[in-house]
């Protein structure tokens, strides 16, 4: 099943291993934010808008500031003062913090109070008064651009329209050309609605302000704690060597805690007004209405192809809703994130994709919830049109797509849209994919099904659908030439200090929120070393201890980190090689590196392990030039280019007609990372990532009604998979190396959540095939189901009338 | 008001509102930080912990309703320093990956072993659906409950299970 | 977190302690049981009782038996005692068919049927279940005890019969021979409240019906209930076409609102479809099934 070269062999430190971090979760001895208590810390809390769009004409918080357990109450006006009103955003915006001239979403800030414990801040909220002139809403995508469309943003200066921007890629003419002249054409809108990541533990931060030593602290909820640092510098002024952000134990983070939001400002102003910390974390209605939504991709896709499927070309256009203000979080030059490889897993001749992005009075956001940037979108997008096409011609999803997979020969591979694509060999990935799921029998098991009576009114009966969708994702951002967030590069740093005795110290920039980084990246230092996974203690998470880094998102940890990773233990070993050369006596050209140490070529009987060369490195031993002693080394990794894992991912489904009620019977995912330093963690990410793509599909939405009320402000209304609606995932491997990481692995967190929608709502078209149901948008609930059979289906960003 | 309960095992009394939830007065009163709340309206589960002989939803019980009674956490789980066969088995079978909901899980966890020692992954499964897990997709959940389920039979039977069987050590 | 308004704690130590109590503190105290629905409500802070009389003490109220020919049932009861009680289940399958889908595993270990009731949800699953098999409600007050038909309990929705200075204490179902019930919920998730759900309670008498309950959650049923589809059955036979009929008739009454979990179309559609797919469950449990 695999095919790694010799070199990339899993061996050594490779493997499942038992997380190191586990110990202290199992216990209940994480420390997340929320665990943390400082000796005098205070707690705030955050007035927000109840309405989606109004004039501020005043706020009174004279009642707020004499309720006897206040410390402080900020506004707009007090932040203003201090030049800190307003935000940068990471997508070259701004975003206010607390609002001063309007609001533009229902749950943006508008106050801030400090109290003495978090009971008597909420208390405190319900003090303060503000009055609101009401203004009419933007909340359908669609209509921000009419004439008459209510101006969002008018602080923005020329700014007269809710246009955000316009963003193109490909060859439109080109691609004119070839749909004019083709076969077949067909087209599809079709909505990715907004989504947002929950994770489990909301976001906080803790702000604690030295007055003595003129030192910020900041504990955050942060995936991203050096990017945070460097921001917070150049809001504040503070200076950057005089603010450590340190991010604990993370409940998960899925995107959503790679931003700076305003409560994380409002807390740092919190402690520098009263002298004392002050924390504030999220309630989780707060997280679902404010911080950080993904998707909401209205999008119109045509595919061209010959009458015998072969596909020729995309063409797509795209209507994307940023909210109020732009904070996606991304590379500059991709004000769409990585939508451009919308080509998907294909062999095309051209493709042309525009967007527009537009601003409604919605969160802020765009960019988060494991999306790989907009991967997500894209790769949605190109799987439903390619079984658009598949219903269209005829042909079975599976044969269409094998028919127009690229084939290994053609890596690397240059996309119609200009992505290198690294490594692949995708029609392995796809036949072991339907070898587990027994494609043939369950198309067997369809007809017998179908050419039975279905289902009747009053009596439960189901229809059997299959979908499967074949995704490439494009991780690891990324090239400094070409990728930077804010004008910081996407490169990250690795220091590995080998003490006398030969344990090791790993600090490197990332983040986890449950990757399991503590052991992963410990078995690469091990397995570089030749020493156990056990003696090498892995450091993050604050950015006194830790080189720069721009953080874990976009599945680069492994690609940019990883690498980063081997690459700085290689360096070890190399210094290692000189030290060993002088105490075997020997040229160090004449020692190889075999069963994990340095030995004389040739010579097996005299050689020397890290430990051994770790110690004399210390000792007074004299070196030779090229080393001055010690082993440690420090670098940064600047990757040449992303890495484009991919998959092959099957889901049955059961549909009850009667009710439109959606069962997942089975899923299958066959993914492809490139070497997997450990298997066991690798497959918890694709297990994850397979609920969270179910939930999209089935469930989770955040709706607004016409007013721009939140409709999905609470778990009650934002539905996330339980343990009865995922299946047992059946997972397939191969291995297909990365040709230009150092140790050949792929990004994979967020594989799962890219390429499993598209399967699920596939299958679930499939079932409905006999109804001549071609579309139906996320989330295909019950009632979603039944009106798709209807002919009537639901609109799902908007409030169900 | 004043409020005296056993948690763990060790009884505590204090001065406290009567709105004080239980779940912050674990949490910030005895610093017991293992239990978590994650959502305010009871769906989420991450907040669960023992009252007297059942899970509840500590986020939605005062702490008041539990004066009188007895409370177990995380924190009790392990006895005389020996883990707890679930929470060793959620390290065995990656059950767990960022650790938010996994306390909660494991005290449900042994709540179905206590009255279900042999549970089908279905009635694990339909155990764990009042609590949401963000990570895992809750498959190795089940397998971490069917690991602790097969060795607690194995020691009821006499033969001690392997501590460390369903995954490899990783070679040095 | 969300965190309540302040409020004066009470802790009932009887039923007179509790109507004491009631009675001291008037229309804006509120009894505590399970808290499930009253909690989240005060973190939102939409209610702000000022006084909160905690009964989860009156373990008098929390019980399950049969006697006089009736199931009775403490208000007390946690929704997890009624699911794995034995003797429910042998008599009313369809309060354990509604109990397995309401909220989930832990919520049902603390939230008490009595609680659920009170809280007049128009989507309350035993609501609907409780009017498909008629039951009667104890009411304690001041002056003595009441009892109330279940479809005469709920005035709207959040509101019921039970005055500020009273207590329900027991429900009691009227044990009769050759019964079958059963009831059926579709819902967006485990765990989730219904988009829409139907309860039927069947009495035959070889295969005509004597009499029948028909229960409706969440599709703006007057009373819980669909009485017209009830009287069109009664007296038929118990076929698959009298059952379609009374769905269609069952439709035609409610009243269901759009709103996220469903539009009002589907949710008269599943009204019909839920009652004939419950009716025909509850003849296959009368005919010996299990259903």
């Amino acid at each position: 099943m695999t095919a790694a070269t010799k070199e990339h062999e899993p061996n050594g430190a490779y493997g499942p291993m038992r997380r190191k971090e586990d110990a202290r979760f199992i216990r209940g001895c994480g420390t997340f934010v929320d665990d943390i208590q400082l000796p005098g810390m205070l707690h705030g809390a955050i007035l927000r808008s109840p309405l989606a769009h109004a004039r501020i004409t005043s706020i009174d918080t004279l009642a707020a500031e004499g309720h006897p357990k206040v410390k402080a109450v900020i506004t707009g006006q007090t932040l203003a003062e201090l030049g800190l009103a307003w935000m940068p955003t990471m997508s070259q915006d701004v975003q206010a913090v607390l609002a001063t001239d309007k609001v533009r979403f229902q749950g943006q800030e508008v106050a801030f109070v400090v109290a003495e414990d978090r009971y008597a801040a909420r208390d405190a909220l319900e003090l303060i008064d503000v009055s609101y002139e009401p203004l009419p809403p933007v909340v359908d995508a669609h209509r921000a651009l009419d004439p008459d469309a209510p101006l969002i943003r008018d602080d923005i200066a020329g700014q007269t329209d809710n246009r955000i921007f316009d963003w193109a890629a490909g060859d439109r003419a080109r691609t004119d050309e070839i749909f004019a002249a083709a076969d077949v054409t067909v087209a599809q809108d079709m909505l990715y609605p907004r989504v947002h990541p929950a994770p489990l533990e909301t976001c906080g931060t803790i702000a604690d302000m030295d007055k003595v030593s003129g030192k910020l602290t900041v504990w955050s909820t942060s995936q991203a704690p050096h990017a945070h640092r460097t921001l917070y510098a150049l809001v504040t002024g503070l200076p950057e060597h005089k603010i450590r952000i340190i991010s604990p134990d993370i409940g998960g983070g899925f995107g959503n805690k790679v931003g700076i939001y305003p409560g994380y400002i409002c807390a740092i102003v919190g402690s520098i007004l009263t002298g004392k910390p002050v924390k504030w974390m999220e309630d989780r209605s707060e997280n679902l209405m404010s911080t950080s939504f993904a998707r909401d991709y209205h999008m119109h896709g045509e595919i061209a192809a010959t009458k015998e499927g072969k596909i020729l070309g995309l063409r797509v256009k795209v209507l994307a809703d940023h909210g109020a203000f732009n904070g996606a979080a991304q590379p500059t030059k991709f004000p769409a994130g990585f939508f451009g490889v919308f080509t998907g897993s294909y062999d095309l001749r051209t493709a042309h994709c525009e967007i527009t992005g537009v601003y409604t009075n919605k969160a802020p956001g765009g960019v988060a919830y494991s999306c790989s940037f907009r991967v997500t979108e894209a790769v949605y997008l190109v799987e439903r049109m390619v079984d658009v096409l598949a219903r269209e011609l005829g042909i079975d999803p599976a044969e269409l797509r094998m028919k127009n997979l690229l084939r290994p020969a053609q890596f690397p591979y240059t996309s119609a849209t200009g992505w290198e694509y690294d490594s692949g060999d995708y029609p392995r990935a796809l036949r072991l994919a339907m070898d587990i799921a027994g494609y043939p029998e369950l198309r067997r098991e369809q007809a017998e099904q179908r050419a039975r009576p279905g289902p009747q009114p009053g009596h439960p009966g189901t229809l059997m659908g299959i979908g499967m969708s074949f995704f490439t994702e494009a991780v690891g951002a990324g090239p400094r030439a070409h990728m930077d967030i804010l004008g910081l590069g996407m490169a990250d740093g690795a220091d590995l200090r080998v003490h006398p005795t030969g344990k090791a110290v790993l600090a490197i920039s990332v983040q986890t929120q449950g990757q399991g980084h503590e052991t992963t990246f410990a078995q690469i230092v091990a397995q570089e070393l030749g020493i156990s996974p056990d003696d090498v203690e892995v450091v993050h998470g604050d950015t006194d201890r830790t080189p720069f880094g721009l953080g874990t998102y976009g599945s680069r940890s492994t690609p940019v980190s990883g690498a980063a990773t081997a690459v700085v233990a290689r360096k070890v070993r190399e210094r290692a090689r000189i030290v060993a050369a002088a105490m075997l006596e020997a040229a160090a050209e004449d020692l190889e590196w075999a069963d994990g140490r340095w030995q004389v070529r040739g010579d097996p009987d005299k050689g020397k392990n890290i430990a051994e060369i770790a110690m004399a490195a210390h000792s007074g031993l004299e070196l030779p030039d090229g080393v001055e002693g010690h082993l440690d080394a420090t670098t940064v990794y600047n990757p040449p280019n992303l890495t484009y894992p991919f998959g092959a991912y099957i889901c049955v489904v059961d549909v009850d007609p009667g009710t439109g009620r959606v069962r997942v019977r089975r899923f299958i995912a066959v993914d492809d990372c490139g070497v997997r330093i450990n298997p066991m963690i690798v497959e918890g990410q694709v297990h994850g990532g397979l609920a969270d793509g179910l939930g999209m599909a089935l469930m989770q939405v955040i709706a607004f009604d016409p007013e721009g009320n939140c409709l999905g402000g609470s778990f009650m209304d934002y539905l996330l998979p339980t343990s009865m609606e995922c299946p047992s995932w059946e997972l397939g491997t191969t291995v297909t190396p990365s040709p230009h990481h150092p140790i050949g692995a792929k990004g994979v967190g967020e594989s799962a959540t890219v390429g499993s929608p598209a399967a699920v709502v596939n299958a679930v078209i499939d079932a409905l095939a006999p109804y001549g149901v071609r579309h139906a948008d996320m989330p295909l609930t019950p009632a979603a189901v039944w009106r798709a059979i209807q002919g009537r289906p639901l609109r799902s960003d908007l409030a169900i009338t | 008001m004043q409020i005296t309960m056993s948690v763990n095992d060790t009884e505590y009394s204090a001065e406290v509102e009567p709105r004080l939830l239980l779940i912050h007065f674990i949490r910030d009163n005895l610093g017991l930080t293992g239990s978590h709340w994650g959502c305010d309206t009871s769906n989420c589960g991450a907040c669960v912990v023992w009252l007297d002989e059942t899970p509840v939803k500590s986020c939605t019980v005062f702490a008041a309703m539990a004066d009188g009674h007895r409370v177990r956490t995380v924190e009790g789980l392990e006895r005389g320093g020996e883990l707890d066969p679930v929470q060793q088995g959620f390290t065995e079978c990656h059950g767990l990956q960022c650790g938010f909901c996994t306390p909660a899980m494991m005290m449900t966890a042994r709540w179905l072993l206590d009255n279900n020692p042999d549970p089908s992954a279905g009635e694990i499964r339909e155990a764990l659906s009042g609590q949401i897990c963000r990570c895992t997709g809750y498959e190795n959940i089940v397998r971490s409950i069917r690991w602790a389920a097969e060795h607690e039979a194995a020691d009821r039977a006499g033969a001690p299970g392997e501590f460390g069987d369903s995954v490899q050590e990783a070679a040095g | 977190m969300q965190v309540p308004a302040h409020f004066e704690y009470e802790k009932a130590t009887s039923v007179e302690h509790c109507l004491a109590l009631l009675a001291k503190f008037g229309p804006e105290s509120r009894v505590l049981a399970g808290g499930h629905s009253l909690i989240p409500m005060m973190k939102l802070r939409l209610a702000q009782p000022e006084t909160l009389i905690d009964i989860n003490d009156l373990t008098e109220l929390g019980y399950l038996r049969v006697s006089d020919g009736e199931l009775r049932m403490g208000a007390l009861t946690r929704h997890a005692e009624l699911l794995s009680s034995p003797v429910a289940g042998e008599h009313f399958p369809i309060l354990h068919d509604a109990e397995r889908v309401i909220a989930d595993p832990i919520v049902r270990n603390r939230g008490t049927i009595g609680g659920s009731l009170c809280q007049a949800d128009p989507s309350e699953d035993l609501s609907a279940a409780f009017a498909a098999v008629r039951a009667i409600m104890v009411i304690q007050g001041g002056a003595g005890t009441r009892t109330v038909p279940a479809r005469e309990f709920h005035l709207g929705p959040y509101e019921t019969v039970v005055e500020s200075d009273e207590l329900l204490t027991e429900i009691r179902v009227p044990i009769l021979p050759g019964s079958g019930s059963a009831y059926e919920k579709v819902e967006r998730r485990a765990g989730d409240w219904p988009v829409g759900a139907a309860g039927a309670a069947l009495w035959l008498d070889g295969d005509t019906i004597t009499e029948v309950g028909i229960g409706l959650a969440a599709v703006g049923a007057a009373h819980f209930s669909a009485a017209e589809a009830e009287d069109a059955l009664r007296g038929e036979p118990a076929t698959d076409d009298s059952f379609t009929r009374a769905g269609q008739i069952a439709a035609e009454h409610c009243r269901p609102i759009s709103d996220q979990r469903g539009p009002a179309d589907y949710k008269r559609h599943l009204a019909a479809e839920l009652t004939v797919r419950a009716l025909r469950r509850a003849r296959g449990r009368v005919r010996g099934g299990k259903g």
